[in-house]
């Protein structure tokens, strides 16, 4: 009986082993399956070395053969004798390189991360949903599809992508999938639409309305308009006040008279970063070595590996461009051809608004609007998740938008029938692939204006300049035609005069072309002067990059693409520069300890440049960020007792430490005691400096800024192991040279525009998503140190160029 | 020796084509075709496994310089050595093929085996 017993033991013991091996437990991976060297991630790693110098695949649907070459770079150079087949191997080649990420992120957007990950991002599935990402996709897309030359870029990019999961199996599948145990599903044009949406989201999906109403309900509108006010103090708009119009403005809807903003204790959850930027800025031939007019971009989003930007060159007839695309969508998005080059930073403008709402019950199936009850649309999401049954979630919509938060989950809440809806560009059709499309075909100004016309979201400062001599910017997009304010606080859902009531036409989005100054340039803050017609919003990214780029590209004469290269790279603090003396000259030193003296007398000696080596950028930062914590924390933040309150921007805050030493704002209400604005300083000070002596010891090398900045590029997922930490980069947040701890220059380019065109760019990261290959993360280096590679762009596809290194061709399978 | 040379060659090429978790059904088979002691049935299992994974997997490992597994080191984690993560590979692999062996062998024991105790009167065995 032993005998049995002991075989039998075993026998389930070994099958419950190959079980757990080949399942994935929680957040860990099927070790065994994952493991196996024979179809696990080991022949991932294998099949990265199989890059064939020259082969010919076949490929089913494909019309001509396509040439393909590969730089050193690992950057495709596409020749295709039509668009179909150009955006069909743009979709293969990309997907190559790229799978995983495309469809993680599409996945992200369509809130079906369940789906890959389990219950344990949810909330993150329904939060996407309930934003209306899906919503706006669909939208979207139905709307671009209309457009007979779309459909075939979307269908064809699709069909491409579509081969390539065709030629996976289960052995060669790209790593993450083997990681997280999932197999790649098929692609479909939906899913470009939605990382177009992720990037909307990304770079608009941010809203003060509703800290701005508690700010207005706790201290009134006097306060308002003095600590928030509609334009800075200091500016240096992007359209420079004073450029003449050329059109006649709209009506603008009048202002409501009962215009008073709601109020709520609710908060927006999820925001994305708000150091997220960008520069762009392109210099006339008058002002260039060439003659020819010059043009760089470097949009600051978050450093990631995989790279959000993906090379490519795409040649057909009618096109020949070279730029970064984003992996799951067609076309480029910042590049050039011979003719001409463009590029974008976002607008910060206010496309998306809350709505307070009333309700004629608790069911909630009605709503006032205009004089009557309006029904609300409910839709149901059905939320597939790993391991468990799928959950069904219900969505409120409005006409004003999707009730993005749902606040029956919390109890202390449930009494109040307020519910808010959301109004967002993001949510209406436009045909954004238009632009790109034509864009990448542009051969004049006029081409670009064109291409313009058709965008939508997220509104971005398109930069331009052309060889026959044109620069020009538009901060552009689908802007609300709002009367001035509506949208500052939360709105009034239930008063059509509050509804958005039109749009901004596109020929009349700010703009100016060939200014006498000799440049154009933007870093996302205010699109205009105040004598802009129309209100687009009251607050913008700071001023300090924009303005540090004008005052350069200024002074500068005989600029070459190196000129350009080094203004990217310019660690200047114009914020230091402004408030540091002031500050200094508030410490007495005699009340500053021994080891605290040092800190001052380096902060002294700085030269207001965030070197990587430099120490005055880490107490400078640290002093200047606590003192104006300390500064608005009492009066905005959670002991105000008002609920979730944005503090004065960096630029009220100046004026105040500059001008105002006896303002009311300076006291800390917390205490009984009346504190001065020295006493902030010197206390802040102290704080900063102490900290960093704890941190690093006394002051010295390892207070390097770099050191205490500690850059970081991670992997998508987050994967220990799989990003680069601790990069040896100065620059900031405010800083020409955005990188900051986790964000900084995607992409940074530099066209010289001239008879033969040339471009210089790099990327921090790599073309492969494949983390066991070289061209992973091979640009992180020369992107660190400030360099940039000359892009190889090709007028035929045999040209010779000692940096080529395969030659593909594509053929239609038989 | 034959127990490990079987599972090593078929185990072998039977992940080739099929899931990894073949060899479980290939190790327990052979252990129960040709085991004799489970002791020794188990070591031909994790050897014959073991060894096949050892070698794939240090093949790619010196392939690749190891950039993925350094990686994936880091991930488990090894210390980013990729071939402490070789060896792991192996020892994961070796005892799923020693277990499926050893159950083999002791599974045609049982059946091999005459009963100690009379059919007809199980009550006396499960009540000592």
């Amino acid at each position: 009986m032993w005998q049995w017993i002991k075989a039998i033991l075993t026998t389930l013991l070994t099958l419950v082993l190959t079980w757990v091996l080949n399942t994935r437990q929680g957040e860990l991976p099927p070790f065994g399956k994952f493991l196996s060297p024979f179809g696990g991630f080991w022949q991932t790693d294998a099949a990265t070395n199989e890059f064939p110098a020259a082969q010919t695949l076949r490929l089913p649907g494909l019309q001509q053969p396509v040439q393909v070459r590969y730089d050193d770079r690992h950057v495709p150079h596409i020749f295709a004798q039509n668009d179909h087949d150009l955006y069909y191997a743009q979709g293969y080649l990309t997907a190559q390189d790229r799978l995983w990420q495309m469809d993680f992120i599409a996945h992200v957007a369509g809130g079906r991360l369940s789906e890959i990950v389990g219950p344990a991002r949810l909330e993150t599935d329904r939060f996407f949903r309930r934003m209306g990402l899906p919503y706006g996709a669909r939208k979207s897309l139905d709307a671009a599809m209309q457009d007979p030359v779309v459909r075939t870029v979307l269908t064809s990019y699709s069909d491409g992508v579509n081969a390539y999961i065709g030629t996976l199996t289960p052995r060669t599948k790209p790593f993450e999938y083997k990681l997280l145990d999932y197999a790649p599903e098929s692609w479909e044009p939906l899913k470009s639409a939605l990382i177009l949406k992720y990037m909307a989201f990304d770079l608009s999906g941010r809203s003060d309305d509703l800290r701005m109403s508690n700010a207005l309900g706790k201290y009134g509108p006097a306060v308002v308009r003095d600590l928030f006010p509609d334009y800075p103090q200091r500016e240096d708009p992007i359209v420079p006040t004073g450029t003449p119009l050329g059109f006649k403005p709209l009506p603008v809807p009048a202002t409501p008279p009962s215009f008073q903003a709601a109020m709520s204790n609710k908060t927006p959850q999820n925001e994305p970063d708000a150091e997220l930027g960008s520069n762009n800025f392109a210099v006339s031939g008058a002002k260039s070595a060439s003659g020819f007019p010059l043009l760089a971009n470097d949009p600051h989003l978050q450093l990631n590996l995989p790279s959000i930007w993906y090379q490519v060159q795409l040649a057909a007839p009618g096109v020949n461009v070279y730029g970064v695309s984003i992996p799951g969508t067609p076309l480029a998005i910042i590049g050039f051809n011979e003719r001409v080059a463009w590029g974008v930073t976002n607008v910060a403008a206010d496309v998306m608004d809350w709505y307070q709402l009333k309700f004629k019950d608790g069911s909630m199936r009605e709503y006032w609007h205009d004089g009557r009850w309006k029904p609300v649309r409910r839709v149901v999401e059905r939320i597939v998740v790993r391991g468990q049954p799928d959950r069904l979630d219900t969505v409120l919509y409005t006409h004003h938008g999707p009730i993005v938060y749902d606040h029956d989950e919390k109890p202390f809440l449930s009494q109040t029938p307020i519910r808010h809806a959301m109004r967002w560009t993001a949510h209406d059709a436009a045909n954004e692939y238009l632009t790109f499309y034509r864009l990448n075909r542009a051969q004049n100004y006029a081409d670009y204006t064109a291409a313009l016309a058709t965008y939508g979201s997220p509104a971005q400062n398109f930069i331009f300049a052309d060889q026959q001599q044109n620069i020009a910017i538009w901060p552009n997009g689908s802007f609300p035609l709002k009367w001035k304010d509506q949208g500052k606080f939360i709105l009034d859902g239930t008063d059509p005069a509050y509804d958005w009531q039109g749009w901004i036409p596109a020929a009349q989005n700010p703009h100016v072309k060939n200014p006498a100054r000799g440049f154009v340039s933007s870093a996302n803050q205010s699109s205009t002067g105040p004598d802009y017609p129309y209100y687009l919003n009251w607050s913008f990214g700071g001023w300090d990059r924009g303005h540090r780029i004008n005052e350069r590209l200024a002074r500068m004469t005989g600029v070459t693409p190196d000129s350009l290269r080094m203004l990217q790279n310019d660690n200047f603090g114009i914020n230091a520069q402004l408030v540091l003396p002031r500050l200094l000259s508030l410490v007495k030193p005699d009340q500053l300890s021994a080891a605290q003296r040092p800190a001052f007398e380096q902060l002294r000696r700085w030269n207001y440049y965030y070197e990587a080596d430099a120490v005055g950028p880490t107490i400078f930062e640290l002093w200047y960020g606590t003192l104006l914590k300390r500064l608005w924390d009492d009066d905005f933040g959670p002991a105000a007792g008002a609920g979730e309150m944005r503090p004065p921007s960096r630029d009220r805050s100046n004026t105040l430490l500059l001008t105002e030493p006896n303002s009311r704002w300076i006291d800390d209400r917390r205490t009984p005691a009346r504190e001065t604005l020295d006493q902030l300083v010197l206390q802040s000070l102290q704080f900063a400096t102490d900290s960093l002596q704890r941190k690093f010891g006394p002051v010295g090398p390892e207070w390097r800024w770099a050191h205490q900045k500690s850059t970081d590029i991670l992997h998508m997922a987050q994967l220990p192991g799989f990003g680069r930490m601790d990069l040896n980069v100065g620059g900031g947040a405010g800083i020409v040279n955005a990188t900051s701890e986790r964000n900084g220059p995607s992409w940074r380019m530099v066209v010289a525009l001239g008879p033969r065109v040339q471009g210089y760019g790099v990327f921090p990261g790599g073309q492969s998503g494949n983390p066991g290959s070289v061209y992973y993360d091979d640009m992180i280096d020369t992107w660190s140190a400030g360099k940039l590679d000359e892009l190889v762009f090709l007028r035929r596809p045999d040209e010779p160029n000692p940096r080529l290194q395969a030659a593909w061709t594509l053929q239609a399978a038989k | 020796m034959r127990l490990f040379l079987l599972i090593f060659g078929l185990a072998g090429l039977a992940q080739f084509f099929l899931p990894w978790w073949i060899i479980t059904p290939v190790a327990l088979a052979a252990g129960a075709a040709l085991g004799r002691t489970g002791g020794r049935a188990f070591l031909a299992g994790f050897a014959g496994i073991g060894l096949g994974w050892l070698l794939v997997a240090g093949w790619e490992q010196a392939q690749n310089a190891g950039r993925l597994s350094h990686r994936v080191a880091q991930l488990i984690p090894l210390g980013g050595s990729g071939w402490a993560l070789v060896v792991v590979t192996a020892i994961i692999g070796g005892l799923v093929g020693g277990l499926a062996a050893l159950a083999g062998c002791w599974l045609r024991q049982a059946v091999l085996t005459p009963r100690q105790a009379p059919a007809a009167k199980p009550d006396q065995v499960l009540t000592h």
